[in-house]
């Protein structure tokens, strides 16, 4: 097979996804939705400091913790800061965060998953039991303890995140490459001679893509939702610049006397972003994957 | 394999997973860079000082050494000293467990509850605007940061409508006393089960106010896989013909569903419950956050907040015990309730 053939093959199963969307049903739906979604936080994040209307770190814009009104549109918070401006360029650090973590899962994930599964016997043994440990432990609590002891930053704290779910990267290439490996065609390529890294690279990895995708978008939203989590407890990259899980961990104290409108937007906004990626992931599963949606998992 | 095997089997299989986890823990906190007394001072502190913390600590020791006390003071439930203030972290992890556990069971129950019947309705509709429904609704709960959804509870039950508590586990005066018969005493901790050990309603009524929208919270946060999980089981299920026979002997809609169907899809709700866990504990942090629930996961927040090292080591380890644990116990419930695995 050559390799346009290959290219050509993968992009045949991406494809129904991107042509006719809308005509697959709920599924299609699920993708158009989350990539809108997702697509236009990222294009706001980029372009505030050009819309906001104030400057987001700016305190005593207004009066402190006023309700939202047609001057302040979300209101104000406890600094008098403006909160439209902080929600519309809170997501930055967010984003960067969770690419970066998901970058880091797929560059040591991915490889590991292939190299142990191929490789088989003890060497694979061992790595599966890491894994299942690390897959076992409480994620949250694992990124705590690592973000902890690395410090702050955005590397860091996307080292912390990306550690918790290599174990889901790993696990997806390893059942695929299992399956893959008794494929006729693979043992036609180790018949014929083929190099152990020529099966690799072009036998096996290209026909587990969909599925890294599907795990990819899923670890998206879980990410977002963990960066959010370890701002809410004060372990974020640091609270100089606007971000809507340290605004959410600010707006705690301020809730109890009923202002409602410092953690409200935020909030919506990390759904938002977070929904956007659970969409795309579950619709792609079901277009890419039809037996994952069948048995459940 | 007899059952008894598989259970010993799954027992020895549990200790190397306990062990490359605590192993994990002491790497993470220990052997990473970044030395956790110097971490714990930030700024220059008296060099006299530092080293004191590091002998009171058996910090000053070679790693291989404090790797085996560590261990060592594991086997016989000692965890260390904090480095605040030198106390017990056992002692206080272990006053802080029962708050967590009475928030993890209440929270399951939640999830499994309402993962239950949505799933179930949801299967009936299949493909329907009804199913649809549901399954949105399941993304939802899966895209919302539990804490977030915490405090929109607190926001409408608590400070909007006055319902219910918008923190703590009681009032100051409600705190249960358990069981006591003459000389007898005995507690859980457990504030619900403590308060009908001491046969005190108003107690139990008190505890469960306060303990309803921590649990919804998590709980809600959870279901979203159980629905999906029921789902896909009972749309098998009820098209299977033992269903088919109790409709065609005129046995109630409901009765055939919850009594008959429901029965067989739920082995896999159990193992999802253990898989489900380490999730449950992780959000029990940001939930017992918003919501100053005096367990575990609060307790750790706020030793963070002191950079006290030691003491974190110590809750992380036991945050991972129990996960261990839930699972071993889950596995072997899982074993005894289904025989095909003995086989």
């Amino acid at each position: 097979m050559t390799q346009t053939k290959i290219r050509r093959s993968i992009l045949s199963q991406l494809i129904p996804g991107i042509t006719s969307l809308a005509k697959r049903g709920l599924a299609g739906w699920l993708v158009l939705i989350g990539a809108i979604l997702t697509l236009s936080i990222i294009v706001l994040t980029v372009v505030s400091p050009w819309v906001s209307p104030y400057n987001p770190s700016a305190i005593n814009v207004g009066h402190p913790l006023l309700p939202p009104t047609s001057q302040y549109l979300f209101g104000t918070d406890d600094l008098g800061r403006d909160m439209f401006s902080r929600v519309i360029s809170g997501g930055g650090i967010m984003l960067q965060v969770s690419i970066l973590s998901v970058i880091v899962c797929f560059i040591i994930g991915v490889p590991l998953g292939l190299f142990s599964s191929h490789t088989g016997g003890v060497v694979d043994k061992f790595f599966n039991l890491i894994m299942d440990s690390v897959y076992a432990f409480p994620g949250l609590i694992l990124a705590i303890a690592l973000a902890l002891v690395l410090g702050r930053g955005v590397i860091n704290l996307a080292l912390s995140i990306a550690v918790i779910y290599i174990p889901s990267y790993f696990r997806v290439i390893r059942s695929q490459v299992l399956s893959i490996k008794e494929m006729p065609y693979v043992e036609a390529a180790n018949a014929a001679g083929a190099k152990r890294r020529t099966i690799l690279a072009r036998y096996i990895l290209p026909n587990t893509i969909p599925s890294i995708v599907v795990v990819a978008t899923v670890n998206f939203a879980d990410a977002i939702l963990t960066a959010a989590g370890l701002t809410f407890i004060g372990m974020g990259v640091n609270a100089t610049v606007p971000d809507w899980g340290w605004d959410l961990s600010n707006g705690r104290q301020l809730l109890l006397s009923g202002n409602w409108w410092v953690i409200a937007f935020p909030g919506l906004m990390i759904i938002l972003l977070a929904l956007g990626f659970t969409l795309m992931g579950e619709g792609l599963s079901e277009l890419l994957n039809p037996r994952l949606e069948q048995s459940g998992e | 394999m007899t059952l008894r095997t598989y259970i010993v089997s799954r027992i020895l299989l549990t200790i190397p997973m306990i062990f490359i986890l605590l192993t994990t823990v002491f790497l993470i906190m220990r052997v990473l860079p970044g030395d956790p007394v110097l971490l714990h001072f930030e700024k220059m502190e008296d060099p006299a000082l530092i080293a004191a913390m590091r002998v009171r600590l058996g910090l000053d020791k070679p790693l291989l050494m404090q790797y085996f006390d560590y261990l060592f003071g594991l086997f016989r439930g000692d965890l260390g000293k904090s480095m605040q203030d030198y106390s017990s972290i056992g002692q206080q992890i272990f006053a802080a467990f029962p708050a967590t556990l009475e928030l993890a069971i209440f929270s399951m129950l939640i999830a499994i509850l309402i993962g239950i019947f949505l799933g179930v309705e949801s299967s009936k509709a299949y493909n329907s605007p009804k199913d649809h429904l549901i399954r949105v609704f399941g993304i939802v709960t899966y895209a919302i940061p539990v804490f977030f959804l915490g405090m929109i509870l607190q926001m409408i039950f608590g400070i909007g409508l006055h319902w219910l508590p918008v923190g703590g586990r009681t009032y100051q005066n409600m705190v249960p006393t358990g069981l006591n018969v003459g000389p007898v005493h005995f507690s859980t901790g457990l504030y619900t089960v403590d308060s009908i050990l001491e046969g005190n309603i108003l107690k139990l009524g008190t505890a469960l106010k306060y303990l309803f929208l921590p649990s919804l919270t998590l709980g809600l946060v959870l279901c979203g896989i159980f629905i999906r999980l029921t789902r896909s089981n009972m749309f098998e299920t009820l098209r299977l013909d033992f269903v088919t026979a109790a409709k065609a002997r005129g046995l109630k809609d409901s009765t055939v569903t919850y009594g008959y169907a429901l029965r067989n899809a739920f082995l896999p709700v159990l193992t999802m419950m253990g898989l489900q866990f380490a999730l449950l504990l992780g959000g029990a942090v940001l939930t017992e956050t918003t919501f100053s629930w005096p367990g575990l996961g609060r307790y750790l927040v706020d030793r963070i907040n002191f950079r006290d090292y030691t003491a974190i080591q110590g809750v992380v380890v036991v945050f991972g015990l129990f996960v261990a644990l839930v699972s071993l116990a889950i596995d072997l419930l899982y074993a005894y309730l289904d025989p095909r695995i003995r086989l």
